[in-house]
């Protein structure tokens, strides 16, 4: 369908580089202001430690006493209280990290002057915990990666595995932007978010290069560039197409699911068109650049 | 024509049978198939419950193997404490060397439960009179107790060998243990005993027998006899449970979530309908946009859906919602396969073969995209299965299991579908969507 358009995606890419640019700013200086304090995101528990309980009052919530209760039995771990839910009688109390007997005082405490309360939700996590699970996932992750990079140097070549992991970065920058902007809770199911943009974003690449690698064979004479375009563009009704069926079925969960879930889905829509656009207008590119250099050399 | 027809037959039945045994369970005689809901163990965030992780707090200088035998009775104090607070769907599993994860399912206030859970153990030892409001009989604390294993040797003169508990007395615990059992020795028969409590729960109550009633048993190490029958299970449990009054640790509440169990069950029926919705959705848009490849695609997802409901059941298989976030990828991929294939067959066609060509054209030609891509994402899936813990692991398994599954349906029924469609005489480029070509275009 788009194998006869005229547009040339190795030419614009200063424009694309300039829309990712964009795109990513956001997630990159919230990863590189977090060492040095200013958390940009909107951290859950999970990763730094804490307490986050979900109560629902049975009645409209009253968060200033609430807060005075929280302060009570929480003293100085005390850190915030807002109303969560849809249904307007939540409230959500986040603090550090307190013993068991504490938050169960607490919840005590609430139900004395809230005589319907129940707990929603409740987590905790001792930042010791957090950190481990926090490094270990981002080994497993980063081991992964190295694996793909290698399977693909092998099938394809170095280059490319290394221009479909720059893809990879891209998208997931972007999701991490998308953590930022629309403050949503950057909890544990970041990282199967991330796990499943990172599977997706490598498959949506890996089905272009595949039809490079064809394209060259058959014609060798061509310019990498012009068979780039093309692969890009044969390959363009695939990269549209599979986009919009994954995209209808978390379409469907944004819409109907609860607000766990639906706070998971969200940043997997966007990683989900970001691995689409950088499948199209980045991997590639990146891929063209980094054999100029080397016909250079 | 009739063997084409033939196949779609098999095809239909076979997705009715993986469907059914998927929602009811199959009897298959020599073993049986579990239905979804018996087979599947749902997360907690999609069922509600409370999932609290305790880390022992091992003292410096602790060697592995006490460790682990700490741990060991550690456990079974846990499940020991849930059975008696009616936590009986509750699970207790061992997690890297020093943690324990505590599961348990529907429960209303997690952090009282965690409380009562997570209190140090109280072992004791009770003469059958015991009542410590009336002041009468006797009583001795766990802390007695230097150590406690299960042994299998020889139990008296004669050389008969069976399993029991070895108990070592700390010399306080000496002199306590030789009163005690001095007392239970002066009881009537049936009431000269020992009993043993975990948390004011009698565990066990072995006999002692009438020639201690002078001295009581008095030695630095006593065995508690269980009967020529017992296993090495029961006397590995009365000895965990007797060493949990003195594990080496204490075992801190280090995690916990928990989701309230009305939450739950909204995320479960709410995601199963985006699922069941969203799978519809994909169907439609492949049959609008790709005509009959379109619906054998979508034949090929309703197949695949069916089987790795199976699979998972019969694999009983953890779900929770990254392993949900697994499984939409994996519908994707596998639709995927159907897209760029069916791609690949439009380009043929367009080139002016006949169908059949195209479609084995397209085949060959789309295998090796299909066969990268799927490989890369296997690789990752079993990394992050051998070396993430928790959840991650859960979204691991599910994303292998599906990709392995497509791949098989990719590769074998929907190819042979398509070759039936030859055979059924559907050779109109049309049916494929694509525009028959004018002259001069």
């Amino acid at each position: 369908m788009f194998e006869k358009m005229n547009f040339s995606f190795v030419k614009h890419f200063k424009i694309f580089l300039i829309v990712s640019a964009v795109l990513i700013v956001t997630g990159v200086v919230g990863l590189v202001t977090l060492p040095f304090g200013l958390n940009l995101f909107n951290m859950d528990v999970d990763f730094l430690g804490g307490v986050t309980m979900t109560y629902d009052l049975g009645e409209a919530a009253d968060t200033a006493a609430v807060e005075s209760i929280a302060k009570d039995v929480l003293g100085d771990n005390f850190s915030s209280v807002i109303t969560s839910g849809s249904t307007g009688t939540q409230v959500t109390v986040k603090s550090r990290f307190v013993d068991v007997d504490v938050r169960d005082a607490l919840f005590h405490a609430i139900a004395e002057q809230f005589t319907g309360a129940s707990v929603v939700s409740s987590s905790s996590v001792s930042s010791s915990v957090s950190a481990d699970l926090r490094n270990s996932t981002i080994i497993a992750a980063l081991v992964a990666v190295f694996c793909m990079l290698i399977y693909i140097g092998i099938r394809f070549d170095f280059r490319s595995g290394l221009a479909a992991v720059v893809a990879l970065c891209h998208d997931i920058l972007v999701m991490l932007s998308a953590y930022i902007i629309f403050q949503i809770p950057f909890n544990v199911n970041f990282i199967a978010a991330a796990l499943t943009i990172l599977g997706y974003s490598i498959n949506a690449t890996i089905v272009v290069f595949d039809r490079v690698r064809e394209n060259e064979r058959a014609n060798k004479n061509a310019e990498f560039a012009d068979v780039m375009d093309l692969s890009i563009r044969q390959t363009m009704t695939r990269s549209i197409n599979t986009t919009i069926t994954t995209l209808l079925t978390i379409t469907m969960v944004l819409i109907l699911g609860v607000t766990s879930i639906r706070n998971f889905c969200w940043p997997l829509f966007i990683g989900v068109l970001a691995g689409c656009y950088s499948s199209v207008c980045i991997s590639g590119n990146v891929w063209v650049k980094l054999r100029k250099k080397k016909a250079v050399e | 024509m009739k063997k084409s027809i033939f196949t779609y037959v098999i095809v239909v039945a076979l997705i009715a049978l993986l469907a059914f045994t998927a929602v009811f369970g199959l009897d298959l005689g020599f073993t049986e198939i579990p239905s979804l809901e018996d087979g599947v163990t749902l997360g907690l965030d999609l069922v509600g419950g409370s999932e609290i992780t305790y880390q022992a707090a091992v003292p410096a200088g602790t060697s592995s193997s006490d460790l682990s035998e700490g741990m060991g009775s550690a456990i079974t104090m846990l499940r020991q404490r849930l059975d008696s607070l009616g936590y009986t769907e509750a699970t207790v599993t061992k997690q890297g060397d020093d943690q324990i994860v505590v599961d348990i399912p529907a429960e209303t206030n997690p952090e009282e439960a965690a409380s009562k859970i997570g209190a140090t153990a109280v072992v004791e030892f009770r003469t059958s009179d015991y009542d410590e409001a009336a002041g009468t009989g006797m009583s001795m604390g766990g802390t007695a107790i230097d150590s406690a294993r299960a042994e299998y040797s020889a139990i008296d003169q004669t050389g008969a060998q069976a399993w029991h508990v070895v108990l070592e007395l700390t010399s306080e615990g000496q002199k306590q243990f030789a009163e005690i059992t001095k007392y239970a020795a002066n009881m009537a028969s049936g009431e000269n005993v020992v009993g043993i409590y975990l948390d004011d729960v009698e565990i066990s109550s072995p006999q002692v027998s009438s020639e201690y009633a002078s001295n009581g048993i008095n030695s630095d190490s006593a065995i508690i006899t269980l009967g020529s029958g017992t296993d090495s299970e029961y006397a590995t449990y009365l000895a965990d449970i007797i060493s949990a009054g003195q594990l080496p640790f204490t075992l801190e509440n280090v995690k916990m979530e928990s989701v309230g169990a009305s939450l739950g069950e909204r995320s479960l029926s709410s995601s199963l309908m985006a699922g069941a919705i969203g799978v519809l959705l994909v169907m439609l848009f492949m049959i609008v946009f790709y005509r009959l490849p379109g619906l054998i695609a979508s034949v090929s997802l309703a197949l695949y859906t069916a089987l790795f409901a199976v699979v998972i059941s019969v694999a009983h298989l953890n779900l929770s919602l990254p392993g949900i976030a697994g499984i939409i990828l994996t519908i994707g991929m596998a639709v995927d396969a159907n897209v760029v294939i069916f791609e690949r067959i439009r380009e043929e066609i367009r080139k002016g073969k006949t169908i059949r060509a195209s479609i084995d054209a397209g085949y060959k030609n789309a295998m090796s995209a299909i066969v990268d891509s799927n490989v890369t994402t296997l690789i990752a899936a079993i990394v992050l299965w051998k070396l993430g813990t928790g959840t991650t692991v859960g979204f691991a398994m599910t994303l292998f299991t599906g990709v392995v599954l497509s791949m098989i349906i990719m590769l074998f029924a929907s190819r042979i579908l398509m070759k039936s469609l030859v055979g059924v005489k559907a050779v109109n480029p049309a049916l494929y969507g694509v525009k028959t070509q004018k002259e001069g275009e």
